[in-house]
Parts: C-alpha cells; structure tokens; sequence
C-alpha cells in the first residue's frame, strides 16, 4: 500500500480517509484492503466502515477525539499484517433487451449508428466492477462501460422508472433497484432485485465483486422473474480469482 | 390497537435509526428530534430506542381500542384528549374509546407520541422506522390501524412530568464544524457562509432542507463519496442544501459544513421561512 492519504474529520463522530481524486481499481482495491483491516482490527466504537471511489468513512458510535482516532488509524493503514485475500464475486444477472423494455434502444441505435444486438453485444462482453453501493438503497456504482455506448442522460428526466430497468448515464450503466424517476437511457431490463430487505445481506453484491449482464428472451425473463418473486432463484455466481 | 381516524399532514413511525446497512445504500432514517423522542420515551420507563409517532406540522386524530400509558413530546401541536387540553411531556393514562387529536403547532414543528411499551410492527434491518422501499408503508393512513400493547396498571406513576426547556425551539445558532470540502472556499465564501442569517425554503422534508439564499460558487462536483445526516452540500448553482435523517449515503455536491448533531435536532423543528445561521465550534 503505498498511497498518499489525506484524513479529514467530518462531524463529531466520523472521520473520513481520502485517495488520490482518481477513479480507478487499483484505488478500489487499496481503499477494500484498508477497510478490511479496519474490520479485523481490534478498534473499539466502530459503528461502520463504508467506501466509495476514492474514500473511506469510518463512523464511531459516539464523539471522538479526531487526533488520537487518526493515529490509531494511520498504523493500521501502515501494519504490515497481511489481510487474507478479500473474497470477491463475479454475479451473472440476466438482462431481457427486447424493446418492452429497452424503451430508449432505438434512440441508442440511431444515434451511435449501431444495430441493436451490437449495442447488447457490447454491453454483455465485460466484467464491471462493482465500486460501491450508494444513491439509493441497492443501486450499484458500476465501472468498465464499453466508451462507445456512453450516452448522455436525457434532457427530460421521467417521472417513472420501472425497478429493475438497466440503463445507461453518461459514462456509467446501472440497474434501477426500485422505482425512481430518472433521467438514464433505458436498454433491458433485469428481473433480478437488488435489493431485498427481508434478505441477509439485502444487496447480493458487494464493493469489489464483478458483474456481468448476459441477454435472455422475455420468456426467459418471466420464468426468472417468477423464481425471484418466490425468493427461490439462484443467481448465478463465481467465486474471482485475480 | 390504535385506529388512524386522520393522518395529520406526514405521519411516520420512527425510533432511533437503522444502523450498519449504509454499505448497501440504506439511509439512517430514525427521529428528526430523537431527545424529544428519548425524552417521551424516558417518561414512559421505555426502552430508549422504542418507536414512536412523529407527527409534522399537522398531527393525527387517533382512536385507542386499548388502555394504556402515553406521552407527548416535541412541537405543541395543543394535544387533546376527548377534545379536552391535555399537556406535553407528562405521562398520561389512556382508556380504551379515547381519542387523542393535535392542531397545528404553536412552536416547533414536529411532534412524538410515545405509548407504553412503544409501537409495535415489523422490524426491518434492525429498525421499525419507516422508509420508501425498505418497511412495508412508508406513511401512516387513514384507517390504518397501528399496533401497540394494551397496558393497565393501576399503580403505575402517572404523575411523572418533565419540565423542557422549550428554548431550543428558539434558537436561530447551528453550531457546525468544517466540511470535507470546506478549505476549498475562498476565505470570502468561508466568512458569508459562517456568518450570514439563511432562511429555510419550502424544500424542506425529512430527506434535506434546502435554503433560500444562495451562496456565489465556483467549485466543481466532487467525486462520489459519503453523506451524513447534517452535511451541508454546495451545488454549482450556489443552493446549499442540509441533509437530514431519511438523506442518501452517497453524494456528488462538495460537502462544507457538517452539523452538530444537537444543531441537526434543532433545524428539524424548523419550518419554511423561519431563519437560521451557521456557527463554526472550534
């Protein structure tokens, strides 16, 4: 681990650990390992321990002293102690592009001059990282999108975004884990939830894991989508060797 | 059983939060006020953490189908029972039929009613606070029928009252620290941001109040990174925007101040158009 970081205190009870302002996996990965020592460590008064990009929060049960909480932190940062590998995941969640639900397909197609099943094909052929979960309860900060499908989000936002709606912003894709309104271009749909509460842990995925969208016909999705609402369906799921 | 003959303006149940899931995106949600929930629940000899009613700016008419022991606490809302006045902060004996109504507050803007023993229902990922997505409703109803124990006890203190400093509903002063992004701003900004009288816009629900004034800005959006309840965000257009209970975990807009958890209290009794100003505590 050899990063600059920047610790900064962020109210009476919360400290945050900044990287360098870069999104980028070896960021990730230094940022997980930081968190799992964090976790394995025998610090006391740790109520959570959350990341994002290029940070870590670290939230105590109640007020601390920043100077001394810092100390405690910038050794364990600085241990040598070998964490055993973070076991991390790659999810197969399949995706129905038919244009039911891909709502802004055509639009995408015209625009970027590809035919439809080249737009899916680019879409499914990589492995996204999983950053963080954040915005709302279950939705996945993803990077790796093929820079060819970037879109920019729409002018006019809808007011309506069925959940499970996988769709494309910016730079980002991402799975709408609940109804919300939201300006993305819509490309499939999943019939997988993200987010379940009456599950343990609610989100299957995690910070680090990898995801990778494959195309099924909606007889397919419906058949899944039948297991899910039953909460039997499996998803598929490797264990990710580096 | 409690029966919901009117829902009040926005009616939820809270108790202190949801803790150890913001990994998965889960807000914090919990009281906007919780020492007027601890308070209410203190009175009732409750578990700290029991679930109350948190009534905003317009309280419930509610019909008990059984005894039991309440309190009142947070925003005069003027509480009756049977349409006769009855007090806040005092443990009061209710009897099965008896209908409890509020007006608008006096003072403050939201108000707690803690039963005896706590409002029952589902407890999810650790918390029966409602959330959109996360408990079953996410607002009480008309018609709703709210669970709670019946409680009879004839011995029982029901003299137990409380004598609240109401000042807090007064003050105007948050005290905050710096946010992670607070260096960023010019000392100009720093000094007008610590120092100028706000008042709060309409925006203003358990999710984030927006304020009215702006504050002139020139930094760019950060990358995504973590929120908490009482960050004060700075968008490009220069609206400041204070994050509360029900907020998101992530955000993308430079975080300059955080408040004081006793301040985040404080501007939660707080309505459209009343004014405020940050205080930097060294």
């Amino acid at each position: 681990m050899s990063f600059k970081l920047s610790y900064k205190s962020f109210g009476e009870q919360a400290i945050l650990v900044e990287w360098p302002k870069q999104i980028l996996e070896t960021i990730l990965e230094d940022v997980l390992g930081f968190k799992e020592k964090i976790n394995v460590s025998d610090v006391e008064n740790i109520q959570e321990v959350r990341s994002a990009y290029q940070s870590l929060l670290i939230v105590f049960n109640d007020t601390i002293s920043f100077e001394t909480e810092v100390v405690v932190l910038k050794s364990i940062y600085n241990s040598e102690e070998i964490v055993s590998e973070i076991k991390s995941n790659i999810w197969r969640v399949p995706v129905c592009y038919d244009d039911v639900f891909g709502l802004d397909l055509n639009d995408l197609s015209e625009t970027k001059n590809l035919s439809k099943s080249e737009i899916v094909k680019r879409h499914t052929q990589v492995l996204y990282t999983v950053y963080f979960i954040g915005f709302l309860p279950g939705f996945l900060y993803l990077g790796g999108l093929d820079e060819t499908l970037s879109t920019p989000r729409k002018a006019m936002p809808r007011m309506v975004i069925e959940k499970g709606a996988v769709a494309i912003g910016g730079n980002q894709t991402g799975i709408y884990p609940s109804q919300s309104p939201g300006g993305w271009n819509i490309i499939g749909q999943t019939p997988v939830d993200f987010f379940n509460p009456n599950l343990k842990p609610p989100c299957f995925a995690k910070s680090g894991d990898r995801i990778q969208f494959y195309g099924v016909s909606l007889k397919e999705y419906n058949d899944i989508k039948i297991l899910v609402d039953a909460e039997v369906y499996q998803i598929e799921s490797e264990v990710r060797h580096d | 059983m409690i029966k919901v003959l009117k829902h009040g303006f926005y009616s939820t149940i809270q108790d202190l939060g949801r803790f150890g899931v913001q990994e998965f995106g889960v807000p914090y949600s919990g009281a906007m006020d919780p020492q007027a929930l601890k308070l209410a629940n203190a009175l009732l000899g409750n578990d700290e953490n029991s679930a109350v009613l948190e009534m905003t700016m317009v309280g419930a008419q509610l019909e008990f189908q059984c005894d039991t022991f309440i309190c009142i606490s947070g925003a005069s809302m003027q509480p009756k029972v049977n349409r006769k006045k009855v007090p806040t902060y005092k443990l009061l004996k209710i009897n099965a039929g008896d209908i409890l109504s509020f007006s608008a507050p006096k003072i403050g803007f939201r108000t707690y009613l803690a039963v005896k023993g706590g409002f029952q229902g589902e407890v999810v990922l650790g918390s029966r606070s409602m959330y959109l997505g996360v408990t079953p409703s996410a607002v009480i109803k008309n018609g709703d029928e709210l669970s709670i124990h019946t409680y009879i006890d004839n011995n029982f203190n029901h003299h137990a009252v409380l004598k609240v400093n109401h000042e807090y509903f007064n003050k105007t002063e948050l005290l905050v620290n710096k946010g992670p992004e607070f260096d960023l701003l010019s000392k100009a900004q720093q000094k007008k941001l610590t120092s100028f009288e706000f008042s709060i816009s309409s925006h203003n629900n358990r999710m984030a109040y927006q304020l009215e004034e702006l504050l002139e800005n020139s930094l760019e959006a950060i990358i995504t990174s973590p929120v908490l309840p009482g960050t004060v965000q700075l968008t490009p257009s220069g609206k400041l925007i204070v994050l509360m209970r029900d907020c998101q975990t992530t955000g993308g807009y430079p975080r300059v101040l955080q408040l004081k958890s006793s301040s985040i209290e404080l501007l939660s009794q707080k309505y459209t158009g009343q004014t405020c100003n940050f205080k930097l505590d060294h």
